[in-house]
């Protein structure tokens, strides 16, 4: 019997947590683009927001796959090398003469299949995540060398190009913006407002209960795997378009980004819980702050520094301010600390 | 070889005790928040005693515990060891003054041997402060030996029975010179054998003077086993008196307080049978299980732990796969791999685990109840949250759950509140059959009468249900039939009219009817009780 | 009935099956039974391939992984992982190579200077974990982040030559003792050392019940933070040892040095039998995992195939390790449950 009774408002009160990180992700945004408008008169150019937002898409499009892998409880650290054999795929067939509207189907079904190899492996086979997407980094990586060798092939025509270089006509919104909004969407939609993302959540938080009420535990857990691999190659075939050039290593490094973002985005590494609004965020915060530090002419090395603080602080904050919560809570009103809030951009599925 | 039907064990003499009590705590008190735990409560422990405490769930009896183990302080009383007056600080300090808790779910590392469990912190070190793997396998060696059990004790932990892995618990009891043995619902997972293998150690050790506290649920075990039993209850001490001064209804008068009737089943006609089974198989779990669940009827799984009664119901519910057998629903044969076409045809199983298996603490009550259902409910994807209300409204009305309204998170519900979620859950999915395992485990007196009172209506309005339960009361007064399972077969179908508790545990304990060489009974109590307790 | 006889065992004759589960356990040797099949098939066509002065190079090459490979053994048994282990090898290497370059400090000053950096590095990740309470993949995530970071803010643009380290610096990674390379023995002592370590001491044994269960470990007393905080400091000075090692082999150092080792540590780890759920596992499994890997690696070399397979191989390597591992567990639960029911 519980001791406590959450009272009615316990929900609001958790909404209210819930909006909170949200809110310190936006004040976080607010507050990097006055430091990036300090420290530049360029930055507030809409040309330089322009370039601010294309050359994180990549990352921003294959984070939000990941945040339902995430919050079902699982992980695929796989993303970068699937991106890297999409992009040197697709640079194989064009150097062989195969058509562009070819190579492209071509690619995203590799990723889609990819994606399959992941999902049998860990959710029919019961392996852990980890090391199954830590193997196939290394297996896409080297299919991606195999296939593609050291070379670069860059020959691409300029309708290609324009997909990841060009904006909309008449703005200057590149056109990879519009397709990580189209996701965002989409995927918000489906984690948010259908019951596919209410069974993530079940999964996420007691895999047990949810296979017990008939969740198809298994087919979900592949259906994001797929996803993610389907979306990664979408990504990259978005940065190879970008960079007008296909190579084996492309996309190397993006896996830590990509966790990066979507836990800055408030999604818990147990699962269970996280928000799309939150990792939207996200990736205007590190955006910013990435353009932020190039305009001070910090180096890309030297700033995955920031980057891998930001991580950690992701973490760390929520938790010391759950603990000052209770804290302060107990002084209060010498009441127990509730049991139910989690600290880390909990959300109460809608 | 036979058990006395009526075994008090031999202990002192409580009315002339000349020897000290080894543990003894006067007037302890110990109040969680709003809850008062326990409340002036004494007991005291002799040496070379088995010591039985008794009480329901939520009487105090895991507090006391966990405050001889040091885990919790109590707010005002005294302890006494060996007549001095001790505060227990912690952990290690009650284990340093001979206390030791043998739990449930025993604590051991799967990883490691049997040896280094036994003696985990403090094996016997060599020359350089090293570890002596040799001293440590042969005192590991010495102590089964003293039990008078062979043990492997090379082997890793995993993959050993929950059994297997008490003795080695008691064991290292025995490493630490332990002088007061708690033994905390011990046998809730373990087979009739391996019961009575426990009981001969434990009076061993009582003979060699340990002081033995035996906390159970079992009232035939506290009569087998106790020459002493205490009975708390709310929190409060009750009675302390010999065993062999009671007789079972005394100490169920004791544990509840008043009389206890149990809400009989209505009577319903009984429809065309929805389900059923034959020649049900599960290599090394249960054998050529066979019976049939009409309309408005209550089949009643009864059985010890371990008779495969919730492995049965788990194969209906398509969690696992049978090797044998078939399962007919509503006439035509069905094979499910999964739960989710288990449900889709129309069975629901509410599982014995509720935390585990029955509720997502952190959704609301809204959405634990349509979890089953969403595809059914929203065939476009789309949830929509007036729908959702809507149906957890008509179905949590009709249960009489006590919440601030469907958006509360279950968390914060009562046990038996939580547990009428979880049937609310189930009863959305419109089933045709109904199988409930342990329904009314760990809920209050209150509760359980109104859930039986659900269970009635449910069989009325026409669906099967099979009650799976360890509670002789409940199945007997809520039973159309009762199937007895042991060891994986069916050792008895016995009808509601002919039903008596010492018929279902005659089958319970393996006999079936014409066995020339029954295994003996012990005392019927009425208490089949086994399983996890949340007390 | 059963008989009263077998009910007072524990744990009782071993099966088929467990002695079936035993050997297979012994991942040491059946990764030593593959390496001589796989020696003697590659040999039919690069005869070069089992010569003692090939073998030994690949041994020499895949020692510094073993080191490294001991130090993340040690943190995944207590049911950890440390992915910043190519960031603290690179950022020893070339700390150690810049001191040596600017005469700063002399050469065994500058290996107990690599030495300090690294095990500061890993005492830095176990604090972020214990202290912090962060989980280890993220802090660790986010560590590698730092760590290279630093690295290449220290470094810039600038490159270490062979020619700016002391004169016969680089030569441990040619020279034998008795015979044995001496990158060879460095990695047996650690091996050694560690193994004896984690059968005979108090910590030892708690860094194996750390990783069992923890829960049981809380409530025994163990003190499992500061386990798990000596284990990533372990794993950070054991990565310094491998970072003065790669100064050694390779000579040449730049702020990127060491880039994608991680994959090849965490891959001899899974490979050598070390679960990633922790509790069980030897350093010596995880040290045979790296040979193993790098007597692949050779042998594709020598058989013809491009070393662009080599990734493609490692990814396949670990995905079946993993399985392996899976299906041995299974098959164990399976031949227990089949035991109870008899």
């Amino acid at each position: 019997m519980s001791a406590t009774v959450v009272p009615a408002n316990g929900q609001r009160r958790l909404a209210g947590l819930l909006a909170r990180w949200e809110t310190l992700l936006v004040v976080a945004v607010i507050g990097l683009v006055a430091l990036g408008a300090s420290l530049s008169p360029f930055f507030l150019t809409p040309g330089n927001f322009s370039n601010l937002i294309a050359a994180l898409m990549e990352v921003a499009i294959m984070a939000l796959p990941m945040t339902l892998i995430i919050v079902a409880g699982e992980i695929d650290l796989s993303v970068e090398s699937m991106a890297g054999l999409a992009s040197a795929i697709l640079g194989f067939l064009w150097a062989a003469g195969v058509p562009l509207w070819i190579g492209i189907p071509v690619v995203l079904v590799v990723g889609a299949l990819g994606g399959l190899v992941n999902g049998l492996l860990v959710a029919r086979g019961g392996l852990p995540s980890l090391v199954v997407t830590l193997g196939t980094l290394a297996l896409f990586r080297g299919l991606a060398l195999i296939v593609l060798g050291p070379r670069g092939v860059s020959n691409f025509p300029p309708a290609f190009t324009e997909l990841g270089f060009g904006h909309v006509p008449g703005t200057l919104i590149p056109w990879p913006f519009v397709v990580f909004v189209l996701l965002a969407i989409l995927l918000g939609i489906l984690l948010h407002r259908t019951w596919v993302g209410r069974q993530v959540y079940a999964i996420g938080k007691n895999a047990g209960t949810a296979r017990f009420s008939g969740v198809r535990v298994i087919r979900v857990k592949v259906g994001l795997f797929v996803l993610s691999g389907l979306i990664a190659s979408l990504a990259g075939v978005i940065l190879t378009s970008r960079l007008s050039s296909a190579r084996a290593d492309a996309a190397q490094g993006m896996t830590l980004t990509v966790a990066t973002v979507v836990l800055l985005g408030g999604v818990n590494i147990f699962g269970g819980s996280g928000t799309i609004p939150g990792v939207v965020l996200a990736v205007f915060a590190v955006a910013v702050m990435q353009n932020a530090l190039r305009l001070a002419s910090v180096t890309v090395e030297v700033q995955s520094i920031a980057l891998g603080l930001l991580l950690i602080l992701s973490v760390v904050i929520p938790t010391f301010a759950h603990q000052a919560k209770s804290a302060v809570e107990r002084v209060r009103g010498g009441r127990p600390p509730p049991a139910d809030s989690v600290p880390h951009g909990e959300a109460t599925p809608s | 070889m036979t058990l006395p039907l009526t075994a008090p064990a031999l202990g002192p003499d409580p009315a002339g005790v000349s020897v000290p009590p080894r543990v003894e705590l006067r007037g302890i008190s110990k109040r969680f928040g709003a809850t008062q735990a326990l409340e002036d409560v004494s007991l005291d422990l002799l040496p070379g005693e088995i010591h039985g405490l008794v009480g329901e769930n939520g009487a105090g009896k895991s507090t006391l515990v966990k405050i001889l183990a040091g885990v919790h302080q109590p707010d005002s009383g005294t302890i006494l060891l060996d007549g001095q007056p001790t505060q227990i600080h912690g952990p290690a300090h009650s284990r340093s003054l001979g206390i030791a808790v043998v739990h449930q779910e025993p604590r051991l590392f799967p990883d490691l041997t049997v040896a280094e469990n036994v003696f985990i912190g403090h094996a016997p070190s060599g020359r350089l402060g090293t570890i002596d793997w040799g001293a440590t396998r042969r005192a590991a060696e010495a102590l089964f030996g003293e039990l008078d059990v062979q043990a492997d004790v090379g082997a890793p932990v995993r993959g050993l029975s929950m059994a297997d892995q008490q003795l080695i618990e008691i064991a290292k009891s025995l490493s630490l010179d332990a002088r007061v043995l708690i033994l905390d619902e011990p046998t809730a997972s373990l087979s009739a054998h391996e019961v009575e293998r426990l009981f001969t150690i434990v009076r061993r050790l009582r003979d060699r003077g340990v002081s033995v506290l035996f906390v159970s649920h079992r009232l035939d075990e506290v009569f087998q086993l106790c020459g002493r039993a205490t009975v708390f209850r709310d929190g409060r001490h009750v009675v302390t008196t010999a065993t062999r001064e009671l007789t079972t209804a005394d100490l169920v008068r004791h544990m509840v307080g008043r009389t206890v009737s149990l809400f009989p089943k209505v009577e319903t006609p009984i429809g065309d049978v929805l389900l059923e089974v034959s020649g049900l198989t599960r290599v090394g779990v249960f054998r050529d299980v066979g019976f049939s669940v009409r309309a408005g009827e209550i089949v009643g799984f009864a059985g010890l732990v371990g008779a495969g009664r919730t492995e049965v119901a788990r194969v209906l519910f398509g969690i696992d796969q049978r090797d044998g057998g078939e399962i007919r629903l509503g006439g035509t044969p069905v094979n499910f791999g999964n739960p989710s076409a288990a449900l889709h045809a129309g069975i629901a199983y509410l599982p014995e685990d509720r935390h585990q298996e029955g509720l997502v603490e952190d959704f609301s009550i809204a959405q634990n109840v349509t979890l089953p259902i969403l595809p059914r409910l929203f065939p476009r994807l789309l949830i929509r949250s007036s729908v959702e209300r809507r149906v957890a409204h008509e179905f949590t009305e009709q249960l009489n759950v006590r919440m601030t309204g469907v958006d509360q998170l279950v968390r914060a519900l009562s046990g038996g509140n939580q547990q009428k979620v979880v049937l609310a859950k189930w009863l959305a999915s419109r089933p045709r059959v109904l199988i409930l395992d342990e329904p009314t485990r760990g809920i209050d007196i209150g509760a359980k009468v109104e859930v039986h009172r659900i269970i009635s209506e449910l069989a009325a309005s026409g669906l099967g249900i099979i009650l799976i339960s360890s509670d002789l009361p409940e199945v007997l007064a809520m039973s159309d039939l009762i199937l007895v399972l042991h060891e994986g077969r069916i050792t008895a179908e016995i009808p509601r009219a002919g039903a008596t508790q010492e018929r279902v545990m005659f089958a319970a304990t393996g006999n079936v009817a014409g066995d020339d060489h029954p295994t003996a009974v012990p005392e019927a109590t009425g208490e089949l009780t086994g399983g996890r307790v949340d007390g | 009935m059963a008989e009263s006889g077998a009910t007072r065992t524990v744990g009782a004759a071993r099966t088929r099956g467990q002695w079936l589960s035993l050997v297979a356990r012994q991942r040491e040797l059946s990764l030593v039974a593959i390496m001589v099949v796989l020696g003697g098939l590659v040999s039919i066509t690069a005869p070069q391939f089992l010569t003692l002065s090939n073998l030994s190079q690949v041994a020499v090459l895949a020692s510094i992984t073993a080191v490294a490979a001991v130090g993340e053994a040690l943190v995944v048994i207590t049911k950890n992982i440390d992915l910043s282990v190519e960031a603290m090898i690179g950022m020893v290497a070339y700390c150690v190579a810049i001191v040596l370059e600017r005469h700063a400090l002399d050469a065994p000053a500058a290996i107990a200077f690599g030495l300090g950096i690294g095990l500061v590095l890993g005492m830095i990740n176990g604090a972020i974990i214990t202290l912090l309470r962060v989980p280890a993949i993220v802090a660790t995530l986010g560590t590698l982040s730092i760590f290279r970071g630093v690295d290449y803010l220290v470094a810039g643009s600038h490159q270490v030559p062979l020619a700016g380290l002391p004169p016969g610096f680089t030569d441990p990674a040619r020279d034998s003792i008795l015979g044995i390379p001496i990158f060879v023995l460095v990695a047996l002592v650690v091996v050694v050392i560690g193994s004896v370590g984690l059968r005979s001491t108090r910590f030892g044994r708690q860094v194996y019940a750390v990783g069992s269960n923890p829960e049981a470990a809380d409530i025994l007393g163990i003190p499992s933070r500061l386990v798990v905080f000596a284990a990533f400091s372990l794993c950070g000075l054991l990565s310094g040892v491998a970072g003065v090692l790669w100064v050694m082999e390779f000579g040449t150092i730049n702020g990127t040095s060491a880039t994608g080792v991680v994959l090849s540590v965490v891959a001899a780890v899974v490979v050598g039998g070390v679960a990633i759920f922790g509790g069980s596992g030897t350093l010596a499994g995880a040290a045979l995992g790296a040979l193993f890997l790098g007597f692949i690696a050779n042998a594709l070399i020598l058989v013809g195939l491009s070393q662009f397979w080599l990734q493609a191989i490692y990814g396949v390597v670990i995905l079946v390790a993993v399985s392996a591992d899976a299906i041995i567990l299974r098959r164990i639960q399976r031949a227990t449950a089949e035991r109870r029911a008899r």
